[in-house]
């Protein structure tokens, strides 16, 4: 367990604290790192959770990174290209077979759009293959604070999976404002599916669907993951019997996190494709 | 959980990498694999045309093969026509050398038969004019002898 002071922790302050964003705001007046939950909350919107954030970028820039090292040493021999350089371009092809087969339009960012998506979110839910303690241990370490709150797997965050969402939300309002024009745009809630004499009943059954879109992406992927993390830190407090039981959980995981990444970048596609498209 | 400001970063940084990808992930990639599935495509393209030039040329060697074989089969025959034609004209010379041989060796013996024959004639003459003169008994003018004789001779 991560608290190291003489007081006994209980399990369920190990799970919470876990499951507690390190987080910078403004309280009482001055800027600062909150110490309890309640004062996180007490910052406001204006605060932002630094663990979360250091990690998606780490992450971003784990994958950018990866990809510019491998793309500096890649050769057109099949035979002759390393493994690294296989794994990319397969999953380069998966990312093109799924933009085919789902989006019918032609959009230069889709591409390169979906694939950042599918590798950012695989590596920040890996995150959770990861022991639970190994990287909050490592961050109180470096901030000299064995009491600092870390949390190590960003898509545990609700923040981070809704700035995924809300970011793809607005690319389809502004596709759909782009090919169909506002007025097409807005047309598509007021007179379906019941014609032009039932926009209030239409407007009723539209816009739940279309507002619905961005929250289901974000608590699709932040639940699977709070949830799994949560199991993980159960498991983490049963002494010697957390490695039978981590392993299967593990296992089990490796393909959560592949499915949700995949799951994401697929609506993803999907919603930018209804937005190219009349319906 | 609260909901902050971190969506707002994670929004930019979501930005920041897409934007990222786009311009230097995405396009040496997709490239790289344009350019293999462009290789291969040609190699296959190569191979098929390869096939096709070596069908191409098995049927032209088959060609060859029998012409060739129909030629070395008319040189042949017209070989043994002129063998056959060669034998013919030897047979023929030889045959004629034979009757020629023949005919000057029938000349030769006729030759010989005159010439016995004269012989013979000019003993037989001597013998009769011998006899002659035996039964006469008395010497006859030689000259006027042998010129009776001569004609005597020519006679028989």
């Amino acid at each position: 367990m991560a608290a190291a002071d003489g007081a006994e922790q209980t399990a369920t302050e190990y799970v919470s604290h876990h499951l507690t964003n390190l987080t910078f705001g403004k309280i009482d007046g001055h800027w600062g790192f909150a110490h309890s939950p309640e004062e996180a909350a007490e910052m406001g919107f204006w605060a932002i959770n630094v663990d979360s954030m250091l990690m998606s970028v780490l992450l971003g820039a784990l994958f950018v990174g990866l990809s510019r090292f491998v793309i500096s040493r890649m050769t057109v021999d099949a035979p002759k290209a390393a493994s690294w350089q296989s794994i990319l371009e397969v999953t380069v092809e998966m990312v093109q077979d799924s933009v085919k087969s789902s989006f019918h339009a032609r959009n230069n960012l889709i591409g390169p759009l979906a694939l950042t998506i599918f590798c950012w979110i695989f590596l920040m839910n890996s995150m959770d293959l990861v022991p639970v303690d190994w990287i909050p241990l490592l961050a109180q370490t470096a901030m000299g604070d064995s009491h600092a709150y870390f949390r190590a797997v960003p898509t545990t965050d609700l923040n981070i999976t809704l700035g995924f969402a809300v970011s793809v939300f607005f690319l389809i309002i502004f596709y759909s404002i782009k090919i169909k024009g506002l007025g097409g745009f807005l047309g598509e809630f007021a007179f379906h599916p019941f014609g032009k004499y039932a926009v209030p009943l239409n407007l009723l059954l539209e816009l739940p669907g279309f507002l619905a879109k961005p929250v289901s992406l974000a608590l699709r992927l932040y639940g699977n993951f709070f949830a799994g993390e949560t199991i993980f830190l159960v498991i983490a407090l049963l002494g010697y019997w957390q490695l039978p039981l981590h392993f299967p959980w593990a296992v089990f995981h490796i393909l959560i996190v592949t499915l949700q990444a995949y799951l994401f970048m697929m609506l993803t596609i999907v919603y930018l494709d209804q937005a190219h498209t009349d319906h | 959980m609260n909901l902050n400001a971190t969506i707002i970063g994670q929004s930019i940084a979501f930005a920041f990498f897409v934007w990222f990808c786009m311009k230097f992930v995405w396009p040496p990639i997709v490239a790289i694999l344009e350019e293999r599935a462009k290789k291969i495509s040609d190699g296959l393209q190569a191979a098929e045309r390869a096939e096709k030039d070596l069908e191409l040329a098995q049927e032209k060697s088959t060609e060859q093969m029998k012409e060739a074989k129909q030629e070395a089969a008319s040189i042949i025959e017209s070989a043994n026509k002129r063998a056959a034609q060669i034998v013919d004209e030897a047979k023929e010379q030889a045959r004629e050398e034979g009757q020629r041989i023949i005919a000057g060796a029938n000349a030769e013996i006729e030759q010989e038969i005159n010439r016995a024959k004269q012989q013979l004639r000019e003993q037989v003459a001597a013998l009769a004019v011998a006899g002659a003169e035996k039964i006469l008994e008395k010497s006859v003018d030689q000259a006027a002898n042998e010129e009776m004789l001569s004609k005597l001779a020519n006679e028989l």
